[in-house]
């Protein structure tokens, strides 16, 4: 897909898309700044405690202080590059095994991609969470394991997709016309078949990307996150729900927004690329 | 289980306890046996057969499920119809909006803002909990607000009740994108229908048409896909139980799965597993009522 295309198939989308779509990025590279740049920001370090315990919040610290004396507000924004770099590592890896597997099996049908279909259903079935939820449990808390619930998690979306664009475009003619002189189906996948995954690639890494941090501070909230005191949002929401009988609604409330603010703009971003990069779906 | 200092002897003990001794074939079908006696073998956490803990925690997650579904289904639905009557307007952007909006929430940040806006800011609802006090609840099924019905304890019933409307409201947030997405779809598939041209053109009044006419053929959808998440609605559970305190399947999971339980993972695993057929089975025997069209 290059760029100018692209643009044009966002000029021609109906404003509304469009709307979602620049909200949605706006979002996003905010928040890529903010795991990138985030620490610049700040005055605190996250794990710095900074003055009296359980502060609300005011000018001194923007979001109050925690029950260690930390700021608020430097955990909640450092704590972006913890989602932001999970999110990266386990859509990357989802994407990676999920396009593979899902363009190969397509292709090439037969037994390979019945057995995979199987395993994959099985793993659609089974509630996302609670998988993501016993990998975490078996592994031990960390970034690694984090990430690594997520990616197995999201594989069966990337590989189902990417075969069904698959199984579309193989039977097309000039697929057919590349098999006549010759060409391998490796060649075949690569150079005719993976430009189509392209338009519900972008759609897909959003989406997963929105579930990731969903399920990402969905671990921390359940103490199987990454562990403290790295700032992580679900983490501290989880630890800040102590002290919301005593009214201290910063605790909980922004990282809170954060985690939301974060999945919608993903969401938002998906639902956006989708009505402009794939047209063709009549959306009803 | 025996700790780190248990004697080769030991743990060779509990091993065999446990047939883990055994052959993996044997200890399969052994498991299958017991399974068809409704034998679902003991807890190695609490020791307790597994069977009855699921059951302790059972109906907390029914009420929950059945009041997430009832808020979800209550406003999702009409939200969907609306905005699939007022496809392209500003109204079907603005649900959009909302609908997207309530999906990006995850449920433990809706929970605790819940918490904090109505109970704690407002002291209008319990925060979290069952009931207040356990004392005079009569033992029947198990749920709360059906028991305390049964028996005409209507100062039981309410304060159950009140302490359900907050979890059920967060599981029907979670739930309410999905139902309200797909009964829009539903709606403006439906309003496409050449049934639909006849009945406006046999002048009927515009609410019969969209109401007895197309609103009852956009639930088919609907109902399917709420059957088909059902088994989503574990891992929603999970979130919500642990949230709210409330002791239910979701939260024993999370115990089980914690403590390497998984004899009592796999019973709640097998026990979710037939209330998804179950419900699904349900939903296509109803078929037949809701669409005379489906024979079987």
């Amino acid at each position: 897909m290059r760029l100018a295309p692209a643009f044009r198939r966002f000029g021609m989308a109906p404003v509304s898309a469009q709307i979602i779509t620049i909200a949605g990025t706006i979002i996003c590279v905010g928040l890529i700044a903010l795991a990138f740049f985030g620490e610049n920001l700040v005055h605190y370090g996250p794990q710095q405690m900074v003055g009296e315990i359980l502060l609300p919040p005011s000018s001194e610290h923007l979001m109050g202080t925690d029950m260690l004396g930390r700021d608020v507000f430097s955990r909640v924004i450092s704590g972006t590059k913890w989602s932001v770099s999970v999110s990266f590592i386990a859509v990357s890896m989802s994407m990676l095994i999920g396009t593979y597997l899902g363009g190969f099996s397509g292709y090439f049908g037969g037994s390979l991609d019945r057995i995979l279909m199987v395993g994959m259903d099985a793993l659609y079935i089974f509630p996302s969470f609670v998988l993501a939820v016993l990998i975490a449990a078996v592994m031990g808390p960390g970034i690694g394991t984090s990430s690594l619930a997520v990616a197995i998690v999201m594989i069966p979306t990337f590989y189902r997709v990417i075969r069904s664009i698959t199984l579309t475009i193989k039977e097309s003619g000039f697929i057919e016309a590349e098999r006549a002189i010759g060409a391998s189906g490796r060649y075949i996948i690569a150079n005719h078949i993976a430009p189509f995954y392209l338009s519900s690639l972008f759609v897909l890494i959003s989406l997963g990307a929105a579930q990731a941090i969903l399920i990402t501070s969905g671990l921390g909230f359940l103490g199987l996150g990454i562990p403290p005191p790295n700032p992580e949002w679900g983490t501290d929401l989880a630890a800040g729900r102590m002290y919301i009988m005593d009214g201290m609604w910063w605790l909980t409330v922004f990282p809170g927004m954060m985690i939301f603010l974060a999945v919608l703009g993903f969401n938002l971003l998906s639902e956006g690329l989708d009505a402009v990069l794939n047209p063709q779906i009549r959306r009803l | 289980m025996v700790g780190d200092v248990a004697t080769e002897e030991q743990i060779q003990a509990i091993r065999h306890d446990l047939g883990f001794d055994r052959p993996l074939y044997i200890q399969y079908l052994s498991y299958m046996y017991d399974l068809l006696h409704l034998n679902f073998g003991t807890s190695l956490n609490s020791r307790l057969p597994v069977i009855r803990e699921i059951g302790a925690a059972f109906p907390t997650t029914i009420e929950l499920t059945i009041f997430g579904l009832i808020f979800g289904v209550a406003i999702g639905l009409p939200l969907g119809v609306l905005a699939a009557l007022k496809r392209g307007k500003v109204m079907d952007h603005f649900l959009r909006a909302f609908s997207l909006g309530c999906y990006s929430f995850p449920i433990y940040v809706t929970g605790i803002l819940l918490q904090l806006a109505v109970s704690v800011r407002l002291g209008m609802l319990p925060v979290a909990g069952r009931i207040a006090s356990t004392a005079d609840i009569p033992k029947i099924t198990g749920l709360y607000v059906l028991d305390s019905l049964l028996t005409l304890n209507f100062a039981v019933m309410f304060d159950a009740l009140a302490h359900l409307v907050l979890p059920g409201m967060t599981m029907g947030i979670y739930l309410l994108p999905m139902i309200s997405r797909i009964s829009r779809a539903g709606m403006i598939e439906a309003l496409t229908e050449d049934y639909i041209v006849t009945a406006r053109a046999k002048g009927l009044a515009e609410s019969t048409v969209v109401y007895r006419h197309a609103f009852r053929n956009a639930l088919l959808p609907t109902i399917t896909v709420i059957g088909m998440n059902f088994a989503g609605l574990l891992g929603g559970s999970m979130l919500t139980e642990t949230v709210f305190s409330l002791p239910g399947l979701g939260r024993l999971m999370y115990r089980a799965i914690s403590s390497r339980d998984f004899s009592m993972i796999q019973g709640i695993v097998v026990v979710y597993t037939l209330i998804v057929v179950a419900v699904n089975t349900i939903i296509d025997i109803g078929y037949r009522f809701l669409d005379p069209r489906v024979k079987y």
